[in-house]
């Protein structure tokens, strides 16, 4: 069931956020106080006495033998209390850790280095200054090795061996992986009208969190317990493997997550640096930071993305699509770092199919290793869904084209049904619940689609380059459930414990660690809702194994479906027990009692009613509680989602080329999001405006690039460009609501939602754009430069 | 955060002061001014500065914005976001308004200062390109005295002036003419990245006919770029499109930019066509009556 509401205007909004909902509803982020005085406390604000800082020293070069490492100089170097080499790991049995797709990673290089920027030795100093000194100091000898860059020469007879520090590994193949039914696909092909084919290019980008990543390391050696403050957006998986590596006791560990200056899935891995770090807590018996700076960050952490992938859409002839076949190469730089559930090695790819009712699909994937930096994040991608998603709606964009029909009509002609939901689709996956034609008609409204289509002709006339771009998308968010998704072995389910206090405020604990969505509100209106109880008066506890529950963390977009779920799940434990403690305070059964939001009446006596803080109180006072209620007001639980949700939205963006130029604006974006119920709709907004930002980067200007020797091009953001508000359009929003069937309040994740949905619109705008020069692909990102070769004839390929 | 290696530094309290601070530590000195071309390269550790003077303090002394009738001065120190509110200044010499409103960010035109982007040097200044076009002449001191360098010979190469040791340049100088006026394109990735290409024009009308010409060009080469043989083509000629066209052909067909990830060779020669044909254009509908 699907309900369109008409939002309301800009100035509307505006007064609504100020509401002070007893749960669901616009109110501003209690968090945002701390944040907006400037009183956050993220990684780098953490100051502990005697706290050393540690440096990295990274390689210059793509790929080379460690020849020698020569540390006795920055060891001499005032204010250096130790320097740290891969060897001295080695010993340690520390030189290589395991990553999250079950590969290694070289903490410190030992052997050779894989990619610019990796590793090599770290100095721990009085201070940052001596620190990153003393690095200039260490005397590395390389034997330069040819590197592999583009991925297409990765498996190439000759081409050099990267991981020949794995076991009889004589290529640089990651892996290989399949989804869907290659022959009845084929079959559906051979006897389809019309075959289109594509090549599309989903360029490597890098999430670039404003707060790079970091950590603050503090061993006590009396105690053996060792606090970690970091940057992590999976504390407790964090912890666990913390233990499993370097074989400390768990119940030793505390890792925190503080204030987050943003994730992005740039925050979901282990690092060397947190590792080296530890380590250096341990030699120095001190506490340890270290913050990279922002060309590390850029240079070595999880990018994103790198993809090359060529689709294939069959179809009738009057537009009725019918299968999908699409083969991807995937670059997965120099270690398999991808964050995604085990079981997944190319993410949610399989979710390629979109929106559509489909006949079969194929994808065939190879993944190989290159001499750059590892990860293959979830960089607000929901594990690769955007490169799903937008190789699927360039493709359908495409075949309109080719059939001369209008993209938002043959999407309307062509998506699965809301009478076809629970729709098992041909890659193994189940959607839960959409209707997607009204989430697109509303977008058109919105847009004022048909006047649009009548402008552009008008302007075309007169030789000007105006294009409309639709794309509409299905998401898959909210791991597990834990029988199929796990991060190393460990289940994809999450913890929640609430406890009401005697005078009715209540504190809920989490697993989940937000990067600035908004949990802390977001969450305590989710407790708010089901118990009746103003979210000022819930505080939202996360981001401190030692005092929350145990869970997979955020990313994905998982916290909503996942530990929203259980927040509202264990809110009805509690009102559970409530009811009974009220039965006993109103004499009556408890099935003779009725929940009113916040309170319990007498059936039929509305006169007769004890409030959640009355039952409170009376569940800590003095007396006798009913029978088997051993009294205090909390409960606990873990949440193992039955499936994912699968959000959807509609997009139509407006562009305007500059025949001159060829410069690319972006005049209109038109924004309609399903993600079932809405709890904030202002930080739904937020999250939406975000991911709208985050997808123009991508189409418009980002790029992590590499010359032909390996070397990063996109090391500082004078280089690696993100977007600034002159670039962004006043962002239009609209919303259906179509709520998961299988979730307690009908919630779906839309943290990516955005990211995912926007790139394939403003590139199919360009290109409907660029109709008249007769250009039908286009690679992101669409910089001047490469929009002007197109027009010419002849674009550049981005890699 | 990125972090510079050691370095000394100090405040010079007068014009006089930081030149006397320059001839007694030669080479391994520094000025600086707003910091946001030098900071960010020290903290790249891709410039060695052993000694930095902060010329700041001298705002007052060199921060100044003088249009006299036939001349306009600009202290070394003024900074970009004086250049850009200048009413005044964008009356006479609108390029630099139209260049400023372009260059970098809020935060960047709060410090940088028309010195440091002149001295900087870097190929891609746009204030070079804007200063070059203009004929301006670049005022610089020492213990002796001052001489004043042309624009077209200020610059040595990447990152290299004529300022020497011992010397700082205090003011830009440019010269007034009637019936003229001027203009800027510049196209960027993004706002507030470095130009793809900029492109900077100054037109001199007299009945009807271009007297004066200059066009000036930032990242197309290893310098910014001022092209005789445009100004030559121009020169004596009825403003128009067709001749537009002509300058533009010319333009490209004069420079020498190169491929990078801002954009190929190619697509920058193109721009230069194009920009040299907007800027021509709207120099000349600048001047109110055509020049008659
Ligand atoms: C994010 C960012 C974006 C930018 N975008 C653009 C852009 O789009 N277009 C553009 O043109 N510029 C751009 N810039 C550069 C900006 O304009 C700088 O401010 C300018 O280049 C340098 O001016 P400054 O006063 O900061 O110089 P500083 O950094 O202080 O100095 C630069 C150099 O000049 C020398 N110097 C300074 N003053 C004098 C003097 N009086 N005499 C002799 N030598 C002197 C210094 O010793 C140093 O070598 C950008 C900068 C940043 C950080």
């Amino acid at each position: 069931m699907t309900t369109v509401e008409r939002p309301p205007t800009r100035r509307a909004e505006e007064i609504d956020n100020d509401q002070h909902p007893v749960g669901h509803g616009r109110m501003l982020r209690k968090e945002d106080p701390r944040f907006v005085r400037g009183r956050g406390r993220y990684t780098d604000d953490v100051r502990l006495p005697g706290m050393l800082h540690m440096a990295i020293l990274r390689s210059p070069v793509a790929h080379a033998r460690i020849v020698s490492v020569d540390t006795s100089a920055a060891e001499a170097h005032p204010g250096v209390r130790a320097v740290i080499t891969g060897e001295a790991l080695a010993a340690q049995g520390l030189a290589w850790m395991p990553t999250l797709s079950n590969d290694v990673q070289a903490v410190l290089a030992t052997d050779k280095v894989r990619f610019q920027g990796q590793e090599v030795a770290c100095v721990v100093a009085d201070d940052r200054y001596a620190a990153r000194d003393a690095l200039e100091l260490i005397d590395v000898e390389y034997d330069i090795l040819p590197p592999v860059v583009d991925a297409r020469h990765a498996l190439d007879a000759d081409a050099p061996v990267i991981r020949d520090d794995l076991e009889g590994k004589a290529d640089n193949h990651c892996f290989d992986w399949e989804a869907g039914d290659a022959a009845a696909t084929d079959a559906v092909f051979a006897d389809a009208d019309v075959v289109v084919s594509q090549d599309v290019v989903y360029p490597r980008v890098h999430p670039a969190p404003m707060e790079t990543c970091g950590c603050v390391a503090d061993f006590d050696p009396v105690e053996g317990r060792l606090t970690l403050w970091s940057t992590s957006q999976a504390p407790h998986a964090h912890r666990t493997l913390y233990a499993l590596v370097a074989g400390l006791p768990e119940h030793k560990i505390r890792v925190i997550s503080p204030d987050i200056g943003g994730g992005f899935g740039n925050k979901v891995p282990i690092y060397p640096g947190y590792v080296c770090a530890i380590v250096g807590s341990l030699l120095t018996g001190k506490p340890v930071k270290w913050m990279e700076d922002r060309s590390e960050n850029l240079t070595s952490t999880g990018f994103a993305r790198d993809y090359i992938m060529r689709g294939e859409i069959a179809a009738t002839k009057d537009g009725k699509i019918l299968a999908l076949r699409t083969n991807v190469l995937a670059d997965h730089g120099a270690f398999n770092g991808t964050a995604a559930p085990v079981k997944y090695p190319a993410g949610f790819f399989g979710v390629f199919t979109g929106s559509y009712d489909l006949k079969a699909a194929y994808c065939h994937m190879t993944a190989v290793y290159t001499n750059k930096a590892p990860g293959g994040v979830a960089y607000a991608c929901s594990f690769r869904i955007t490169e799903a998603v937008y190789l699927v709606e360039r493709l359908v964009s495409r075949l309109a084209a080719e059939l001369g029909q209008d993209p938002a009509r043959l999407r309307l002609a062509n998506f699965i049904r809301p009478d076809q939901f629970p729709y098992a689709t041909p890659t193994g996956w189940v959607y839960d619940s959409g209707d997607y034609a009204a989430t697109l008609r509303e977008a058109m409204r919105i847009a004022g689609y048909d006047d649009l289509r009548a402008e552009q002709a008008r302007r075309r006339e007169r030789g000007e380059l105006m294009g409309i771009g639709v794309s509409t998308f299905t998401e898959a968010v909210g791991a597990g459930p834990r029988k199929h998704m796990d991060i190393l072995g460990l289940g994809m389910a999450d913890g929640c414990d609430l406890r009401v206090h005697p005078t009715g405020k209540a504190v809920v604990r989490l697993s989940v660690q937000s990067q600035g969505q908004g949990h802390e509100t977001t969450f305590a209106q989710i407790v708010g809702e089901e118990l009746g109880i103003s979210p000022d008066d819930i505080d939202v506890v996360h981001g401190d194994t030692d005092n929350t529950p145990f869970g997979l963390g955020t990313y994905g977009s998982r916290s909503t479906p996942v530990s929203g779920a259980a927040a509202a799940l264990v809110a009805r434990k509690v009102r559970d027990k409530a009811r009974v403690i009220a039965s006993a305070m109103l004499e009556v059964a408890p099935d003779d009692l009725e929940w009113v939001k916040g309170s319990f009446q007498v059936a039929g006596d509305p006169g007769r009613s004890v409030t959640i803080q009355e039952i409170a109180m009376r569940a800590h006072g003095a007396g006798d509680l009913p029978e088997g209620v051993e009294g205090s007001l909390d409960a606990q639980i873990t949440y193992n989602p039955p499936n994912l949700t699968y959000p959807n939205g509609a997009y139509i963006c407006v562009v305007d080329v500059d025949p001159g130029t060829a410069q690319v604006r972006v005049r209109r974006f038109v924004a309609v999001d399903d993600c079932g119920t809405r709890i904030n709709p202002m930080i739904i907004e937020g999250q939406v405006h975000g991911g709208l930002a985050d997808g123009l980067g991508m189409a418009l200007m980002e790029i992590i690039a590499f010359d032909p020797e390996g070397n990063c091009l996109g090391g500082s953001l004078m280089d690696y460009l993100i977007p600034t508000a002159l670039e962004t359009p006043d962002w239009e929003t609209g919303f259906t609501v179509t709520p998961s069937p299988h979730h307690p309040i009908g919630a779906k994740g839309v943290g990516e939602s955005a990211t995912v949905g926007s790139p394939a619109a403003i590139v199919n705008a360009v290109i409907d754009a660029l109709a008249p020069y007769g250009i039908t692909g286009l690679d992101m990102p669409l910089t001047p430069s490469r929009v002007w070769e197109a027009m010419q004839g002849h674009p550049t390929p981005p890699i | 955060m990125q972090v510079p290696g050691p370095f000394e530094y100090d405040r010079a309290g007068s014009v006089d002061q930081a030149i006397a601070l320059l001839e007694r530590r030669g080479e391994t000195a520094r000025l600086i001014a707003g910091g946001h071309s030098l900071l960010p390269m020290m903290k790249l550790r891709l410039a060695d500065v052993e000694y930095l003077i902060d010329i700041n303090d001298l705002h007052d002394e060199l921060g100044y914005v003088r249009i006299e009738p036939h001349v306009v001065q600009l202290g070394a120190l003024a900074r970009h976001r004086e250049l850009l509110e200048s009413d005044e200044l964008a009356a006479v010499l609108p390029i630099f308004r139209d260049a400023e409103r372009v260059i970098a960010d809020p935060v960047v035109r709060n410090r940088g200062t028309i010195g440091g982007s002149l001295c900087q040097a870097d190929p891609s200044e746009d204030l070079s390109a804007v200063c070059s076009c203009l004929d301006a002449g670049c005022v610089i001191r020492s213990s002796t005295g001052e001489r004043v360098v042309p624009m077209t010979e200020f610059h040595r190469g990447p990152y290299e002036t004529a300022v020497g040791d011992g010397e700082m340049l205090v003011e830009v100088r440019i010269p007034v003419r009637p019936y003229s006026s001027s203009a800027f394109e510049k196209v960027e990735r993004r706002a507030g990245d470095w130009a793809v290409v900029s492109a900077a024009a100054a037109v001199t009308l007299s009945r009807g006919t271009i007297v004066d010409a200059r066009v000036g060009y930032a990242a197309v080469g290893p310098h910014t770029v001022v092209l005789p043989a445009v100004s030559e083509l121009l020169r004596g000629q009825a403003p128009g499109e067709h001749l537009y066209e002509r300058a533009g052909a010319l333009a490209a067909a004069s420079c020498d930019p190169t491929t990078d990830m801002r954009g190929t060779a190619e697509y920058k020669r193109h721009l230069v066509e194009e920009l040299t044909r907007r800027t021509l254009r709207r120099s000349v509908g600048r001047i109110a009556d055509g020049g008659s």
